[in-house]
């Protein structure tokens, strides 16, 4: 029973996680294009609280070179911020999941700012950096949609169980 | 709050310790950055995986694709027969033009013949149609449906029907990355075809904008002249048009005037792009790998303080095959070996100074 409720969290991740991939390289209009929240980081952060045994490290990891090879960056980059966002929500995952909604947005908004910090510097080493204020806006975004998503997947996760 | 599955014990105490697999994946990816920056050892392997990604790029791709397919297919016979009309046209008035430009090859072949130099470019062209996805914001980077299969390298260049689009990046089997002209890391030796001017054009990050630094005050340049490639740089061939000066500022207490153009590519609304080979790929190919230098895209530091002294030199009018004045920007943009057109000889000849 406990495998077979695994395997359909393990389809569901999946799931969200190819979602993401896809909206990620979804063309947008020029306007809200620097606003494009990251959804697969939200998406990992959520399911390292709900599914951790599932959406490890290694998981975490996995998507930052996914996103890596789709947007052709360095190899590496993402993966390494990805990575270390997985990192901070695993040591802080037991106190996180029972946060009231603000302040778990609030963390999430820090945890987003250190992936795009990490994303920033790695750019800044290898000589490309994209010093517009613009780039942070995806922390900003990503913080505002984190609660939608939370209450979106609780409720599919509800229903699915 | 968010919902606990199943399986919601923490990982903690179970498999190897958290800390432990955080440095492990850590250290492989600092080491696959380090790889992957210097030197590109990873070129095969990345290759293959970003074929997996090859799927993601369909899907985002699909929508405009089928619409593209429905506009054409259900194309009004009234538009139709405009199109053909225009089309014929502009058919004739090329046809036109073109005319003269046989009698003007054929007599550049002859001179060239005379003065022993190497024979023009014969070129060969592919069209490759741009994939709609959005791969970063904050650069100038678009995916085009070809790749190795098609015989593309890295650092062919890029044009439309209007001007040089860019060039390419990265190389996959069944797809390619370009970088615009536009970009902010990369920049286009130009020289101003009224005159021959040497200068660079350097990407602002702006579709509608490039700059041109290192033009002196006193350099002869008008808004509306005309920028072509020169082709020192030996990545993109010589004479095809780049951008049109829509802004001179001098200041006489400066020594650079401040120089915008506008790109003459629609670098913004193509949807089919002209890879450009200057040989047989089969035999531009190993060659341009092994020698060109990756001069303009990342040559921006590098060409920028070389470039401050000599770059406005000015060349007798006509566009000669042997440049008179190289500037010395050169180390950094001496053409391979493939390269067809100029410096026949090597072109250390000093530069002279703007008059």
């Amino acid at each position: 029973m406990a495998t077979g409720e695994g395997r359909a969290s393990g389809l569901r991740v999946t799931f969200t996680v190819i979602l993401a991939l896809i909206f990620m390289i979804v063309p947008l209009p020029a306007i809200i294009k620097p606003g494009r929240p990251n959804l697969l980081l939200l998406f990992v952060i959520y399911w390292a609280l709900s599914a951790p045994r599932i959406a490890g490290l290694t998981f975490a990891w996995l998507c930052g070179l996914a996103v890596d090879l789709l947007t052709g960056t360095l190899l590496g980059q993402h993966a390494a911020a990805f990575l270390l966002v997985a990192f901070l929500t695993h040591r802080s995952q037991l106190r996180m999941r029972i946060f009231p909604i603000y302040h778990q947005t609030l963390t999430v908004f820090m945890l987003l700012a250190v992936y795009e910090f990490l994303v920033f510097w790695i750019d800044g080493i290898i000589g490309q950096e994209v010093t517009t204020w613009l780039r942070w806006v995806p922390v900003i975004s990503g913080a505002l949609v984190w609660p939608i998503l939370v209450a979106v997947l609780d409720t599919w996760n509800r229903r699915g169980r | 709050m968010v919902t606990l599955s199943s399986d919601s014990r923490p990982i903690i105490g179970r498999g190897p310790p958290l800390g432990a697999s955080f440095f492990f994946l850590a250290l492989l990816s600092v080491i696959i950055m380090v790889v992957d920056h210097r030197g590109g050892y990873l070129e095969t392997a990345s290759g293959w995986l970003r074929m997996a990604t090859q799927p993601f790029y369909a899907v985002v791709d699909a929508p405009s694709q089928a619409w593209n397919w429905l506009t054409n297919s259900f194309a009004d016979r009234g538009d139709l027969r405009r199109d053909n009309q225009r089309l014929n046209e502009q058919l004739r008035t090329a046809r036109v033009k073109l005319l003269r430009f046989d009698a003007l090859i054929e007599e550049n072949q002859r001179l060239r013949a005379i003065r022993e130099a190497s024979q023009g470019i014969s070129e060969r062209t592919l069209i490759a149609e741009i994939i709609k996805v959005d791969v970063d914001p904050f650069r100038h980077r678009v995916r085009i449906d070809k790749g190795s299969e098609d015989g593309v390298f890295k650092d062919q260049p890029v044009l439309d029907a209007f001007g040089i689009v860019g060039q390419v990046t990265r190389v996959d089997r069944y797809g390619a990355e370009i970088i615009l002209i536009s970009d902010a890391a990369h920049a286009v030796p130009v020289q101003i075809n009224r005159n021959g001017i040497r200068s660079i054009a350097v990407g602002l990050g702006d579709v509608g904008k490039m700059s041109l630094p290192y033009l002196t005050v006193e350099a002869d340049a008008k808004v509306g002249d005309l920028l072509v490639s020169s082709g020192l740089d030996g990545i993109f061939p010589s004479g095809y048009p780049v951008a049109r000066i829509t802004k001179v500022e001098r200041d006489p207490a400066e020594t650079f005037a401040v120089v915008e153009a506008k790109p003459l590519a629609q670098l913004d609304r193509i949807r089919e792009v002209l890879l450009l080979w200057q040989r047989s790929p089969s035999a531009t190919v190993p060659a341009v790998n092994d020698s060109a230098p990756t001069a303009v895209e990342k040559g921006k530091e590098k060409e920028r303080p070389n470039a401050s002294v000599p770059a406005p030199t000015s060349i007798p009018a006509q566009p000669s095959t042997r440049p008179a004045a190289a500037p010395s920007a050169a180390p950094a943009a001496t053409p391979p070996p493939t390269e067809p057109a100029p410096t026949t000889a090597p072109a250390n000849t000093p530069s002279r100074p703007a008059q």
